[in-house]
C-alpha cells in the first residue's frame, strides 16, 4: 500500500516547502513554495484514504479549490504591489513598516 | 514493481523541488515545480486515486502553474538577480527543516496494520478492516461505482454544505482578483 513510505515523501517535500520560504525573496517563488507545501499535504491525505475512506480524497479536492483561489489573489495583490514598487523583492516591498 | 514506480517517481519529484527552490530564474522555478506535480499525480495513480491524479494534472499543473508562468513574463522577471537570502536565514531553514524531518521522518515505518494497533490499542482488534471500515468500503465503493462515482458521492451527500461554500470562495476569489488587479475600476 505504501502508506509509510508515501508519508515520508510528503513529509520531505513539505520541508523543502519550508526551506524554500525561508530562503527566497522572489515573492512569486515564494507562492510556489506554498503550493509545494499544499502539495505535500495532498499527498498525505491521498496515502491516508487508503486505510480511512474516501473521505481524504474529497478533503484532496477543498485544498486544490482553496490553493487555486489563493494563487489567484496572490498573484493579484503582488501584481498591485509590483505597480508601486517595481519589484517582486520581499526586501523592497515595506510599506506596511510603520 | 509498483514499489520501484514509486521510488523512482519519489526521487524524481524530491530533485525537482529542490531545483525549483534553489533556481535563480523563476520560470525555470516554475517548470521544476510542474515536473514535481507530474511526479505526485503518477504517484497518486500509485495510491489508488487515479481521478484525483487527473485533477492534479489538469488544476494544478495545468491552471495553476500557468497562471503563475503568465505572471512571471507579465512582470518580465526572466532574467532576475539571485534573491537567495543570506547565511542567517540558510542555518534557520537547516534548523526549521531537521526539526520537522527528525519530527516526521519516522512516518516511514508506518504500515495500515502498525496505525490499525496504535488506534485500537489492543492485538485482539487490530484488523484493518474492523478498526477502519470506511476504508474497506471505500475499496467496494470505488469497485461499484467507479473512480469518478465513488469519490463524487461523499462530495455531494455529506460534505454538501463545504461544498457550496468553496463555490462562494472562488467568486470572491474572482472578484477579489479583479479588484486588486485593475488600475481603475
Amino acid at each position: 500500500m505504501l502508506l509509510g513510505q508515501s508519508l515520508a515523501l510528503s513529509a520531505i517535500l513539505f520541508s523543502i516547502g519550508v526551506a524554500g520560504v525561508l530562503i527566497r525573496r522572489n515573492a512569486i517563488v515564494l507562492f510556489m513554495c506554498i503550493e509545494l507545501m499544499l502539495n505535500a499535504v495532498n499527498l498525505a491525505f491521498v496515502a491516508l484514504a487508503q486505510v480511512h475512506g474516501l473521505n481524504g480524497q474529497v478533503i484532496v479536492f477543498f485544498v486544490m479549490t482553496v490553493a487555486a483561489a489563493e494563487a489567484a489573489v496572490g498573484l493579484a495583490i503582488i501584481l498591485a504591489t509590483f505597480r508601486h514598487t517595481e519589484s517582486v523583492d520581499l526586501n523592497n516591498i515595506n510599506l506596511l513598516k510603520g | 514493481m509498483s514499489e520501484a514506480v514509486f521510488y523512482f517517481f519519489a526521487v524524481v519529484a524530491i530533485l525537482s523541488a529542490l531545483l525549483c527552490i534553489l533556481q535563480r530564474n523563476p520560470i525555470s522555478a516554475a517548470l521544476w515545480l510542474v515536473s514535481t506535480m507530474f511526479c505526485l499525480a503518477a504517484i497518486y495513480v500509485l495510491l489508488n486515486a487515479p481521478f484525483i491524479a487527473a485533477i492534479q494534472v489538469l488544476v494544478y499543473a495545468g491552471a495553476v502553474m500557468v497562471l503563475f508562468l503568465f505572471v512571471i513574463m507579465l512582470l518580465n522577471l526572466g532574467r532576475a538577480r539571485s534573491d537567495l537570502r543570506g547565511f542567517a536565514f540558510w542555518m534557520l531553514a537547516l534548523l526549521v527543516v531537521g526539526v520537522l524531518a527528525a519530527r516526521l521522518l519516522p512516518l516511514i515505518n508506518y504500515t495500515p496494520e502498525r496505525l490499525t494497533l496504535e488506534y485500537s490499542r489492543s492485538e485482539m482488534l487490530a484488523n484493518p478492516d474492523l478498526v477502519f471500515p470506511a476504508g474497506r468500503a471505500g475499496i467496494e465503493a470505488t469497485q461499484a461505482q467507479g473512480v469518478v462515482g465513488a469519490v463524487a458521492q461523499p462530495l455531494f451527500e455529506s460534505y454538501l454544505v463545504p461544498f457550496e461554500i468553496t463555490s462562494i470562495l472562488l467568486l470572491v476569489a474572482i472578484v477579489g482578483a479583479v479588484v486588486l488587479a485593475k488600475r481603475r475600476i
